[in-house]
């Protein structure tokens, strides 16, 4: 390792290999051309140097990230994600579509944390219409955010144990995470995406199953996080692969604008949820685990303990359930039930408005943050007085961590570089919107 | 000791078949025996049939994940409720070189486009595509400028799976529909459909006009 | 969030400790506090805000831009700030034209801002001085137009009904 690695490749990176593959233009992918042969490569002796490209498809399922690393050897002396590549113009798409259909679209952002996307967007909105969620409404919403924050952090795990070779640990995730989903399907009517948020409240109350299912599943889950952990707690493997590799410090996670479980995992005890608390989320008792070194099994340990921790406010939700309406009771906001149809014609008229038109939004911009698995999600509205978003903005956690990966990597081995990929947990989707 | 004698039975039952074999491998079985024995033993049919049969049952897929479809391409692959290696296809392989079934599971951007279309040249004859989920099929809500309106837009699709996800009891269906296509008429017809005469993938076939090839085209020669 | 009043105690440190015309407008609504400035102004104002005031703000949560056609100057760009010790939030932002829309780079204060500046080139066409690799980065390289200005098209494709679908071209033919 160098003393400053990124000098001496600034003057190796003049080679013309690097120089094309790193920016992507439309037109040069038209021709399909493979890479060039041997024939225009400048040598340079001295330098010795790799750049390879970890390309858009690669096994690890972190989605289509790509990474273009210049390698002396195994050690990874500069490196470059190049994102793109499932940008598919969710926002833009947002300012065509009526309030409550956006909530679809926003859903699909960040995928693995669907409850949290859309919680957010309807907040935001909820907030421009100065509307009030009504209190069984807001508990089931923490219910369903922190099963979905388990069941992101289960396939974290399981992809993360998969990079690093430890295969069992995806079965068994993967195995976990059904029941969960059988849980959103009981609620949502869906697996994945379920549309299930909307606002002012939640689509449908919870069906008589839920509860006595869900506080089954989670009975049961702390004896699995303790499988999990004997599994590769005390790992002779596990330990060497994670224990100080990737480390930042704390000041610069905080300079990059990193936020959730890696800035945690370094020592910052930031948590939206006990900072700014929103959605009730005062009235629980639970704990912020903080690492302390800010390595990879720092991340690793403070994302099992927030699963357990996200166990106990799922719990204290169930128990804490107030009766009363799941959706706020503004005719001129929330569809009415169905069985008003048939009786009142006014129920008939807000059905049709807004199914047809949908709502207006008073003009305003509003900001309004969570705390997602990844870190802080923001949404950003801004509504100009008609039925339609006039821009829906997310600050996606992914993509302001991405901007750690060089730091994380810089000086590192490639397989340790592996190792951090896997524990920063991007997920593409929300990176590229 | 209790010695009981129990005669061998109907000429099916195990017992009597295994002693048969041993027969057979003996030596011992001549004339009308070894004729009998022959015909229940082997099974006649074409060659086509049989290895058709041999591709639909070791499917090799392609690792391939977009977004969000490919977390329920995961759970299919390695959830124990619903997984592929009852199908015979849980040898994933991420190498292009070595697999001969691409799920593109998510929407695909442009800028992934040209990515996805080398990486299906990479792959080896025969080669088959599932378009899993609605924004693979036919861009599915995302109907804008980054997203390309369908897979089939630059790369041929056998079976396409809706769904916003496809649940994974239907990415199973769309697998077996995949199966039995393979097993019915692998002359993948559509090539001739998307005029690919005179491209990469056909760069020196001279389509007949009215009509697919026919069977000792699909698999002689003519596949480059 | 700072309240009204702490707001427009913000506004005058900053209008002494910049400059007098820097601030342009305060708004506090629905809980947050937005401070407007001028586009010169706003490297020196987010420099003041994270070093100098009496309230710091030392992290940036979110960098982002807004297209509010109608109305001119066009182009927004939204800087969210946080202070993680008096766990409150301020947005900046400005107003840019599109014949000039240059802002100068808050990369040296905030390292978060490269991804983020660069999204809001690729998308609003905002040019950041002094950014180190001003590029696209979530659309290929040479695109052309910015795509989440409000007068680009949509794209995709008309969807076929019974009624256009003799007019449009399909694959086969």
């Amino acid at each position: 390792m160098t003393d400053n690695p990124g000098e001496r490749t600034r003057s190796a990176l003049k080679v013309p290999y690097r120089e094309r593959e790193e920016s992507v233009t439309a037109s040069e992918m038209a021709g399909l051309d493979p890479p060039a042969a041997a024939t225009d490569y400048e040598f340079e002796p001295e330098a010795e140097l790799l750049t390879i490209n970890i390309g858009p498809h690669h096994p690890a399922t972190h989605g289509v990230l790509r990474l273009l690393c210049t390698l002396e050897g195994e050690t990874v002396l500069d490196l470059e994600p190049i994102i793109g590549y499932v940008h598919t113009g969710i926002e833009k798409s947002c300012e065509d579509q009526e309030y409550w259909k956006a909530i679809t679209f926003v859903e699909r952002m960040d995928y693995l944390a669907y409850y949290f996307n859309s919680y957010v967007y309807c907040s935001a909105v909820e907030t421009l219409l100065d509307e009030e969620v009504p209190p069984r409404a807001q508990y089931l919403r923490v219910i369903h955010m922190e099963l979905n924050r388990i069941a992101s952090h289960l396939f974290w795990l399981g992809t993360a144990a998969l990079d690093i070779g430890a295969m069992s640990m995806l079965w068994w995730a993967l195995r976990e995470r059904d029941g969960f989903l059988d849980l959103f399907e009981m609620s949502g009517g869906q697996r994945l995406h379920t549309r299930y948020f909307q606002v002012g409240g939640v689509a449908e109350d919870i069906p008589p199953g839920f509860e006595e299912k869900a506080r089954k599943i989670i009975a049961g889950m702390p004896a699995r996080i303790d499988q999990y952990e004997a599994l590769l707690d005390r790992n002779e493997i596990w330990l060497q692969r994670m224990k100080h590799t990737g480390v930042v410090s704390r000041e610069e996670m905080l300079a990059l604008g990193v936020t959730g479980p890696l800035l945690r995992a370094s020592g910052e005890p930031w948590d939206l949820r006990k900072a700014m608390p929103y959605c009730g989320y005062e009235q629980f008792d639970f704990n912020v685990p903080v690492g302390t070194v800010g390595d990879n099994y720092d991340r690793y340990r403070v994302r099992l303990e927030e699963m357990r921790e996200s166990l106990k406010i799922a719990e204290q939700a169930l128990d804490g359930l107030p009766e009363g309406p799941y959706i706020t009771t503004n005719r001129k906001v929330a569809l009415p039930p169905r069985h008003e149809l048939a009786t009142s014609m006014e129920a008939l008229i807000h059905h049709f408005k807004l199914v047809t038109e949908g709502f207006r939004v008073p003009p305003g911009e509003v900001y309004k943050a969570v705390e997602s698995p990844r870190g802080e999600l923001g949404c950003f509205v801004l509504a100009d007085g008609s039925a339609k978003p006039s821009r829906v903005h997310m600050r996606d956690p992914s993509f302001v961590n991405l901007q750690s990966l060089k730091r994380m990597g810089e000086g590192s081995l490639i397989a340790d570089f592996i190792a951090s990929v896997a524990m920063l947990d991007p997920i593409l989707g929300g990176v590229d919107r | 000791m209790e010695v009981t004698r129990t005669k061998v039975g109907a000429p099916d039952e195990f017992r009597s078949r295994q002693l048969k074999a041993q027969q057979m491998l003996r030596g011992d079985l001549i004339g009308p025996d070894l004729d009998e024995y022959v015909e229940k033993s082997v099974l006649l049919t074409r060659f086509e049939d049989a290895q058709n049969w041999a591709r639909k049952n070791a499917l090799f897929p392609l690792g391939f994940g977009l977004a969000c479809c490919a977390i329920e391409m995961i759970t299919v692959i390695g959830s124990p409720r619903n997984d592929l290696a009852r199908f015979g296809a849980e040898a994933i392989r991420f190498t292009p070189r070595q697999a001969d079934l691409i799920i593109l599971s998510g929407r695909v951007s442009i800028k992934m486009a040209p990515v996805i279309r080398r990486i299906y040249e990479q792959m080896l004859e025969p080669k088959w595509v599932i378009a899993m989920g609605a924004c693979s099929s036919s861009a599915g809500m995302f109907n804008n400028y980054a997203v390309v309106q369908g897979a089939d837009k630059f790369m041929p699709v056998d079976v396409y799976v809706p769904g916003c996800p496809p649940r994974p009891e239907a990415l199973i269906y769309g697998i077996m529909q995949l199966q039995d296509k393979i097993q019915r008429s692998p002359h993948q017809g559509w090539r001739e459909r998307y005029r690919s005469a005179g491209t990469e993938e056909a760069p020196d076939r001279i389509v007949a006009e009215g009509g697919g090839a026919d069977l000792a085209d699909s698999e002689g020669v003519d596949n480059a | 969030m700072p309240d009204a009043t702490g707001l427009e105690l913000v506004a005058q440190r900053v209008r002494s400790a910049v400059s007098e015309d820097a601030v342009v407008d305060t708004l506090h609504a629905y809980g947050g506090a937005t401070l407007e400035v001028k586009p010169d102004a706003v490297h020196d104002v987010l420099a003041h805000l994270r070093d100098d005031d009496d309230e710091p703000y030392e992290f940036l949560s979110t960098l982002h831009g807004c297209d509010y056609l109608p109305e001119e100057p066009r182009l927004g760009v939204h800087y969210g700030l946080l202070s993680m010790q008096r766990r409150e939030r301020l947005a900046v932002k400005t107003r840019l034209g599109t014949d000039s829309p240059v802002l100068r780079s808050v990369v040296d204060l905030y390292p978060t801002a490269s991804f983020q500046e660069r999204e809001v080139y690729d998308f609003f066409g905002v040019q950041f001085e002094g950014h180190p690799d001003l590029r696209r980065i979530l659309m290929p390289e040479d695109y052309v137009g910015y795509p989440q200005r409000r007068d680009f098209p949509m794209g995709g494709e008309p969807v076929l009904f019974t009624f256009n679908e003799h007019e449009l071209p399909r694959w086969y033919d």
